[in-house]
């Protein structure tokens, strides 16, 4: 009988970890062939405005760039002061509302950048858009380094101090050094899934058919443009959201895969 | 001639009621070895850590009593009277330490080494050469790293690493060096390699061990101070405690009867 159970048991596991595979490889595959039949190297080369997707790949990147100079160093710093400095109490509320903050819907984020910054400066902006990527971004942050933080042995923050050093050298030269490689992994982690997110900059940055560096006004967006294309009603719209669609995919799998790869070879 | 000496000392972790050492009553010499046994939870690491003060890394500790410093020019300060961020930073580069566990830092042999002079105010390319070089030398690793000082510490095996932790400590030279059972997860060669240093390096430093290991406390230091529950139980001459102890407790302990 208890034979019988574990068999079922272990069949039925196996059987859901298959249909999980089965839809990715079914994505994979749709995203492969339709992206590919409609991907052309000239899409790199031309704007949206001519077909090609020049543009939104590049302002992409400006706007999670961008969210990154601004997300990194905020949320490293947060997530510094709740582990070396924080204690008790007002750590641990800061923890908790970065971890809520974490599984805020992105839409919502998107909603609150709409209203105090958006409407405020009284339109759609580039800067509006890498904010709201930026807000995504800092609890991933946080929480990366806090826990990477938290892996460095105690000895090693008392030994530095048993030399001499402040406390802010100890974390500067030692602590941080010492937890480098999981905060890198961390944060290229963060920047792949914000470089994807559509929600936040769908009413922040909006998208733009032609190539800009101003970030004052609506911003070219890859995620964006594949939303809107994708509800054009002509066939080469949505054969363009597909090419669009299988690039980010790509783009986002190298991002995580080198991360991955940065772990393996430095520990 | 005392180096420390402890008066009326007690210790008390944050929120707990009962203090972990009670009024001891210690003197560290001068050029000697004074080594602290004793069962577990004893107290001896607790003690050995408000010589340099990093319990004061976590707050809401409690000291009374004193621990007085005698420097080379007679001069005596209380360690427990250190309030300020620069003074605290003196101390401790008077008084090293070295852990259980080897902590070489993330960073190349040599930084490692010159890490604490860098704080200690060494500028100079060619000074901060030579120090490190006269440390790895103090600490029998010049031979085994000499020509790859601009690789990573944490390559090294566990006794080059607590050798180089020996060598950083030194080479700021500090008066006296705090070692806390720094065998312990070492094999017995390299346990031979850093008995050997410790007793060459009381030339130069009067140096307080922990250690677990009887027979290492009997080999190499010169006192030995038996410690149990809080309370310092006996303290005396090594040879004296291991061939003729007191107390009872001493004797039982040192003849394994509990531990």
């Amino acid at each position: 009988m208890r034979l019988l159970i574990n068999k079922i048991f272990l069949s039925l596991s196996v059987l859901s970890a298959l249909i999980g595979l089965a839809f990715l490889g079914w994505i994979l595959t749709t995203l492969f062939i339709k992206g590919l039949s409609s991907f052309h190297f000239s899409l790199f080369l031309n704007d949206l405005i001519d077909g090609g997707l020049r543009n939104l790949i590049i302002g992409q990147f400006i706007l999670a760039g961008l969210a990154s100079i601004i997300g990194i160093p905020l949320g490293m710093a947060a997530g510094i002061y709740i582990q070396e400095y924080g204690q008790g109490k007002y750590a641990s509320i800061i923890r908790d509302l970065s971890d809520i903050m974490m599984s805020a819907p992105s839409i919502v984020i998107g909603a609150f950048v709409y209203a105090v910054v958006v409407v405020p400066t009284g339109g759609t902006s580039g800067f509006a858009g890498a904010i709201a990527l930026a807000i995504m971004m800092i609890p991933v942050v946080i929480s990366t380094t806090d826990n990477m933080l938290s892996l460095v042995p105690r000895e090693l923050r008392e030994a530095g101090i048993a030399l001499g050093a402040s406390k802010y050298k100890v974390i500067i030269d030692i602590v941080i050094k010492a937890a480098k490689v999981g905060i890198m992994t961390g944060i290229l982690l963060a920047f792949a899934r914000i470089i994807g997110e559509t929600a936040p900059l769908l009413f922040t940055s909006e998208t733009s058919n032609y190539f800009s560096l101003n970030l004052t006004e609506s911003f070219p967006s890859l995620t964006v443009s594949i939303y809107d294309l994708a509800n054009e009603p002509e066939e080469a719209s949505r054969d363009l959201a597909w090419a669009a669609s299988f690039i980010l995919t790509v783009l986002v799998l190298i991002i995580n895969l080198s991360g991955r790869f940065i772990t393996r070879n430095k520990k | 001639m005392p180096v420390l000496n402890i008066k009326k000392f007690s210790f008390t972790y944050p929120g707990v009621d009962h203090p972990s050492l009670k009024n001891i009553n210690l003197p560290i010499k001068k050029n000697r070895i004074t080594a602290l046994i004793g069962p577990s939870g004893c107290g001896k690491s607790t003690l050995l850590r408000s010589m340099n003060r990093i319990h004061d890394l976590y707050p809401g500790n409690k000291y009374e009593g004193k621990i007085e410093f005698i420097h080379e020019n007679k001069e005596i300060s209380d360690i427990l009277d250190i309030k300020k961020e620069n003074e605290f930073i003196e101390l401790r580069q008077k008084i090293g330490m070295i852990f259980q566990k080897p902590t070489p830092f993330p960073m190349s042999i040599f930084d490692n080494v010159a890490y604490g002079l860098k704080i200690a105010g060494v500028k100079n390319k060619t000074e901060l050469a030579d120090r490190v070089e006269i440390a790895l030398k103090g600490s029998a690793l010049w031979k085994e790293v000499h020509d790859r000082l601009d690789k990573s510490a944490m390559g090294l095996s566990g006794g080059q690493q607590q050798r180089l932790c020996i060598a950083r400590a030194v080479a700021v030279k500090p008066e006296v060096l705090l070692f806390d059972e720094p065998t312990s997860a070492l094999d017995p060669i390299s346990t031979g390699a850093i008995e050997e240093l410790i007793v060459e390096l009381k030339k130069d430093v009067s140096i307080a061990i922990v250690t677990h290991n009887m027979q290492q406390a009997s080999r190499i230091s010169d006192y030995t101070a038996f410690m149990y529950l809080g309370d310092l139980v006996e303290y005396d001459k090594t040879e004296n405690i291991f061939l003729n102890p007191k107390e009872q407790k001493t004797e039982d302990y040192i003849t394994g009867r509990f531990g």
